[in-house]
């Protein structure tokens, strides 16, 4: 290797003896190929005079991708974190502004309207049938073992710990939280915001305020309804439609549940709540601030973004309350 | 209502080398221009020059990239925020878009303000919403929502309620952008009309000369996002700048303007 030094990139460079310096080609000049098997270069770019011409003079292309992918990957990181800290404050500043909120009663039972009483048909029907699948599936399961009497306990523990809040929370967001996010991107867009600001109205007092009050009120509310109508289903199933005694059923449905499954089914309601309603008013807050769209595209980009991320984050947070509780 | 001081001589409003840009487009350059208290300004320009940016950044609703906004010699920028809110509890915005809350119906629209943002007791604000309705002819209105009320009526409407919290300054978006000759006229004198009623400062934002020169004290000419001309409405019909020739001739050279394409002449760089 007489003659060559590592490069601190890692990469290998001919010493030069009366060579001109060599040139290390950017990676929007590389080399092309104009035709089969030709390498035509850029004509700025020279091999120097008495260079071998197996001598590598550019990172490998390995080394060129990376290089070229930490400016967006810097770029994507700063836009990521400075997204969640605008969306903590956001929150923060949607919960704070409640107290000085004038005439927030009004507000807040619409908002419970739209987030409980318009979701609760949805709710039941899912409800109804989580709990007679898993009445089905637990029931020729369990006779397996011998065990069909267990059938309470586990569609109990089944929706109580983990169905109830997960399913109704989705269910929520699927109906109320994308309807919310949609109808902030249009207020956003047809200035109604900005209004409400000239009008000297807070507008995260009067439109993001009871909405997120609301989640906390709604969401243990449809839960618990989820849960019960997911029992009656189970029951359906195993005892209705299957022979396992009605008394054995809920006897030991009774027994199964315990104060602390309660807590945290309770507890995961209101953080599910609390995140979503959240996220799904800051994107339709922000839908302005969408780069790439604009107008009603802006306003159908932001509705799905909330979805997705709620759904993603009930499920994130589902595995974390678990984790932290169990 | 508190009847302002529209003797006093010193501006209400003073805008000192305002600038806007977006992204590498700059909408405002270095721009200043003084609103007189209790007067009629209107800031006349083709679409596109930075009107609405101006008065949005009057109004707080933008930041300016440099410069100031002072009211009453005081800069909004930098004020606290029991400042600001003065500020807007004494300043009106009437949108392009009218940002009529759809949710709610006329009369709620136009209490609105008055509910959230002030603590008069509740007969006081029945008593004024209904005045402002029946100013402008909107009291049979009052249950209906501005999607069931026709362009007109949701002008009206905005107007009302930028109004019923007795402004001392109103800044008015296009207040006659889409709207047939006739309606334009008389939103026209429903401004001036109530700005002599009221004694409030109104800025407005338009490119309807006719109108604007009946109805202004002053007239400010914004051109690509800077001020070519502030004068009194007989000063801008005399004047020779040709940024205001180009302006005030445009529709009395539009007959010769179609006479020539219809010729087959090519059309003006200008429009093409």
């Amino acid at each position: 290797m007489a003659g060559r030094t590592a490069s601190p990139l890692g990469t290998s460079n001919v010493t030069p003896r009366a060579a001109p310096p060599l040139i290390l080609m950017p990676p929007n000049a590389q080399a092309s190929r104009a035709d089969g098997n030709r390498i035509s270069r850029p004509p700025s770019i020279t091999r120097p005079a008495g260079m071998h011409p197996h001598a590598c003079t550019r990172p490998s292309p390995a080394l060129r991708l990376s290089f070229s992918m930490l400016p967006t990957t810097g770029r994507s990181t700063l836009r990521i974190v400075g997204e969640l800290g605008d969306f903590a404050r956001f929150t923060a500043r949607g919960y704070t502004s409640a107290i000085g909120s004038r005439r927030l009663g009004r507000r807040l039972a619409r908002a419970v309207y739209e987030q409980g009483v318009r979701c609760l048909p949805v709710i039941l029907i899912v409800g109804t049938f989580t709990g007679l699948v898993l009445g089905l599936q637990g029931y020729h399961t369990l006779k397996g073992f011998g065990s069909a009497s267990l059938l309470g306990p586990l569609v109990a523990n089944s929706l109580v710990r983990e169905l109830a809040p997960v399913l109704a929370a989705l269910m929520i967001v699927g109906q109320a939280g994308s309807a919310l996010t949609a109808e902030l991107g249009i207020q956003r867009n047809s200035e109604q915001i900005d209004a409400l600001e000239t009008m000297g109205i807070d507008p995260h007092g009067f439109l993001v305020a009871p909405r997120l009050l609301a989640a906390l009120i709604v969401y243990p509310m449809m839960t618990a309804f989820f849960a019960l109508i997911g029992l009656v289903g189970g029951w359906i199933s195993g005892s209705v439609l299957l022979p396992l005694p009605g008394s054995v059923y809920w006897s030991s449905v009774y027994k199964a549940i315990d104060p602390e499954d309660v807590g945290q089914c309770i507890v995961k309601a209101l953080v599910f709540g609390g995140l979503t309603i959240a996220l799904c008013c800051y994107n339709g807050f922000t839908a302005h601030r969408r780069s790439t769209t604009t107008g009603a595209r802006a306003v159908s980009a932001s509705t799905t973004r909330a979805v997705v991320f709620s759904s993603i984050s009930v499920l994130a947070a589902d595995y974390l309350i678990t984790s932290l509780l169990v | 209502m508190s009847n302002p001081d529209t003797t006093s001589s010193a501006p209400l409003l003073e805008i000192r080398g305002l600038r806007k840009q977006f992204g590498d487009h700059v909408v405002l350059h270095d721009l200043n221009l003084l609103v007189p208290r209790g007067r009629l300004l209107t800031i006349l320009g083709k679409s596109g020059t930075g009107k609405s940016v101006l008065l949005k950044c009057l109004a707080g609703v933008l930041q300016p990239d440099a410069g100031e906004v002072l009211f009453e010699g005081r800069p909004l920028g930098t004020a606290d925020a029991p400042t600001l809110a003065a500020f807007r509890r004494r300043c009106s915005y009437l949108f392009q878009g009218n940002a009529l809350l759809d949710s709610l119906t006329a009369w709620d629209n136009v209490a609105l303000p008055l509910e959230q943002a002030t603590l008069l007791p509740k007969p006081e604000i029945r008593a004024r919403v209904r005045d402002a309705l029946r100013r402008l002819e909107l009291e049979s209105d009052a249950a209906r929502y501005p999607s069931q009320m026709s362009g007109g009526m949701q002008k009206r409407l905005a107007l009302a309620r930028a109004l019923v919290t007795r402004p001392e300054i109103v800044l008015f978006d296009e207040p006659t952008a889409g709207l047939d000759p006739i309606r334009r006229n008389a939103v026209f004198t429903m401004i001036a009309h109530s700005q002599r009623e009221f004694g409030f400062t109104a800025v407005v934002v338009t490119h309807d000369l006719p109108e604007a020169l009946a109805a202004s004290d002053r007239v400010a000419l914004l051109v690509d996002g800077t001020l070519c001309f502030e004068g009194a409405p007989a000063e801008f019909q005399d004047s020779a700048a040709p940024a205001v020739a180009a302006f005030r001739d445009s529709a009395s050279h539009l007959a010769g303007q179609i006479a020539a394409i219809r010729r087959g002449e090519p059309v003006p760089a200008d429009l093409a």
